[in-house]
């Protein structure tokens, strides 16, 4: 996967430094609870949540009991509508198909849409080296291409940021990339985002090859889907006369009509929003109206191993909406970097080990770097049992080094940091009475199979005994 | 070698699932719409949810469509307006504003017009959302994109309820643009601005009886 994140250290490493890093915290508290309320009420307009999340959640499994079919009707379409389709095993065969398709264009910069599938394969670092420059246009993406910095959220990559240190960025280094940042530039965000408009919107007018991901592809109709909410989607998607997309190939859903399950679900569940700003939909090429020439790359790169993980599969479902990160008191103290991915948090603690293996000391700490409290279940709009699938991969990693072995340090330690953080222990008990019923059966960590195997946990209490104890010691009825 | 790995991707999913059980139809116990099924409660429905999301919404009728058009692209400055084929042309006549056709105006040329007028395919009243097809009078998707404001006209008959009532009514062989609302960003400390790439203003105007 990508190069940016090689040698980060494992997780309880890192973990440590975002704790002690005031700035970094108090930036990631203020917006995941900012964000976390607002999707609570966008949740609850839909009487029928439940319903539209299970549909969801069946629609993906169905999809990936069948992915080959469906890849393959999905080639059918995109072809016969005028789009070019490539398969890339892993992230170098998807690096070398875009760099060559962006040769052939005779073209040396390219305008990109955010796209998870091309930070996982570090596309823009290979561009890089292959004398391609690529253009960041997402705001937040350009914050962190702009500072040579690291994503830290799925939706919003430099969360880690405040609007202070946003300002200093662009002044000190959009002039470095192209037009400068106004005199005076002040931190209001209004200012900071028209002032990313006006250094964009050069690249825009004369780019010729524009990158993508996608957040579905439509197997009937050969129809990709960008949900979005600046606009910089559209310029990358609506100016170039090339157009490549790379995206995974978890990411098809079987028929059009399956969107109306998704484009209810995701916007809710990721900016709390009843629909984004903007999505595009295109089906290969369209004679007089955008790209002349489309190419999509569908990407395995470990895909494939998690879906034979019958119990790691249901990864796959994800629609990288980021609730899950947003509610969790986890990645809220650690933040997305001690994650060592550009999947961080919950959903990144049970899809980086298994696209990448665990075979490394962050891989293989990762499924630790969770209290196991269920709040990224409750909020995922796919039903991803997240710690379920944790408790799944602390079995494996356990199961591959033995006692005293390297990895099983790695995990036990990233199992430390979590249990030596009473704030995170007791935000994570809260929830966790609150979606009892969702709870795994089984103790979670390294050989706790042997334990359990003949015993069920203690029923959780539906009350925590912090809760109690703060209740009945002070009289506060509240 | 793409070739090579499409049946390397394809064999490696077949072993992968190949002993898994049969996933089951999908059910879909969810509502096809959650608003009423009183079209003046949906069309207010409509105008409620875009203004939420900061599109500027007006009402009227065919008689006064053009002139109300003019008015807004005058409030806001606009001298010069592009305009989609298949516009109906008494709307243009009504304006003080410059039309100006769509030659397959490059990127650059259409960053120095000032406004766009179009129709749409329809709108979705639950979620505020307008979604064009790129069919008459709406023009191909960089003319809704590149000027600076865009004023979009919705017939009452165009308004559905809800996501599940538009995707049967759109063609997905046709590229289409959403919108809902302005261009926005929620990207700084998670507080939303409107105003990036696409148009900073959206003026929707809801019409009553034929235009």
């Amino acid at each position: 996967m990508s190069g940016i994140f090689v040698g980060m250290p494992a997780f309880p490493k890192a973990a440590r430094e975002a704790v002690q890093d005031g700035t970094l915290r108090a930036n990631l508290r203020h917006a995941t609870h900012t964000i976390r309320d607002k999707r609570a009420r966008a949740v609850a307009e839909l009487a029928d949540w439940a319903e539209l999340r299970e549909a969801g959640k069946r629609i993906k499994d169905r999809t990936l009991r069948h992915l080959d079919t469906y890849l393959i009707q999905l080639e059918e379409a995109v072809t016969a509508a005028g789009g070019t389709v490539h398969w890339a095993a892993d992230a170098a065969e998807a690096n070398r198909i875009v760099t060559e398709l962006v040769k052939a264009t005779g073209e040396s910069e390219v305008v990109k849409v955010k796209s998870m599938a091309t930070q996982e394969i570090g596309l823009n670092e290979h561009l890089e080296a292959e004398g391609i420059r690529a253009y960041e246009t997402d705001l937040a993406e350009l914050i962190v291409q702009l500072g040579e910095d690291r994503p830290s959220h799925i939706l919003v990559p430099a969360i880690h940021r405040n609007r202070g240190e946003i300002r200093d960025i662009f002044r000190e280094e959009m002039g470095k990339w192209g037009r400068q940042a106004p005199d005076g530039l002040s931190d209001s965000p209004a200012e900071l985002a028209e002032a990313a408009r006006l250094h964009l919107r050069e690249k825009f007018l004369r780019a010729k090859v524009g990158i993508s991901g996608a957040n579905f592809m439509v197997a009937e109709t050969g129809t990709l889907v960008v949900v979005e909410s600046e606009g910089n989607g559209r310029m990358c998607l609506t100016l170039p006369e090339t157009l490549i997309s790379v995206v995974g190939i978890e990411k098809v859903v079987p028929t059009w009509r399956d969107l109306e399950v998704f484009l209810q679900t995701l916007p809710r569940s990721s900016t709390a929003e009843r629909m984004n700003p903007y999505t595009s939909t295109w089906t290969g090429t369209t004679d007089g109206d955008g790209p002349k020439t489309f190419h999509l790359v569908l990407l395995d790169n470990g895909r494939t191993d998690a879906l034979a993980d019958e119990v790691g599969r249901q990864a796959l479902r994800c629609i990288r909406c980021s609730a899950c990160l947003n509610v969790c008191p986890v990645y809220e103290r650690a933040g997305g970097h001690a994650y060592g991915s550009v999947y961080p948090g919950p959903i990144g603690a049970i899809l980086t080990p298994q696209l990448r293996g665990t075979t490394s000391e962050i891989d293989a700490s990762l499924p630790y770097a969770s209290s196991l409290c269920g709040a990224c279940y409750e909020v995922c709009p796919v039903a991803i049992d997240i710690p379920e699938v944790l408790v799944h991969l602390r079995e494996k990693v356990a199961g591959q080094g033995g006692k005293g072995h390297r990895l099983e340090k790695a995990a036990m330690k990233a199992a430390g940091w979590v249990l030596d953080r009473p704030d995170v222990l007791a935000a994570g008990e809260r929830l966790a009475s609150k979606t009892r019923t969702l709870h795994p059966r089984k103790l979670p960590g390294p050989g706790a199979r042997q334990w359990t195997g003949s015993r069920d946990l203690p029923e959780m209490p539906a009350a925590p005994f912090r809760d109690w104890w703060k209740k009945n010691r002070t009289g506060d009825d509240a | 070698m793409s070739r090579d790995s499409r049946e390397r991707i394809l064999s490696r999913i077949r072993s992968a699932v190949g002993g898994a059980p049969e996933a089951p139809e999908v059910p879909r116990a969810y509502l096809s719409r959650h608003a009423p099924e009183d079209p003046d409660a949906v069309l207010d429905l409509l105008h409620e949810n875009l203004a939420d999301y900061r599109a500027h919404v007006h009402r009227t009728d065919g008689a006064g469509l053009p002139a109300l058009i003019g008015r807004l692209l005058e409030e806001r400055g606009a001298r010069t307006v592009v305009v989609p084929d298949g516009l109906p042309a008494r709307w243009p006549a009504a304006w003080a504003a410059e039309p100006v056709p769509d030659t397959g105006l490059t990127a650059t040329a259409l960053d120095a017009v000032d406004a766009v007028v179009t129709g749409c395919a329809l709108a979705v009243a639950e979620t505020g959302t307008i979604v064009l097809d790129g069919g008459p009078g709406q023009g191909r998707r960089a003319l809704t994109l590149v000027p600076d404001l865009h004023v979009c006209v919705v017939r009452e008959d165009q308004v559905v309820a809800s996501v599940p009532e538009a995707l049967p009514r759109l063609d997905p062989l046709r590229a289409l643009t959403w919108i809902s609302g302005p261009s926005a960003t929620s990207d700084i400390e998670l507080d939303r601005v409107e105003g990036v790439h696409g148009p900073r203003t959206l003026e929707v105007v809801l019409v009553r009886g034929p235009v």
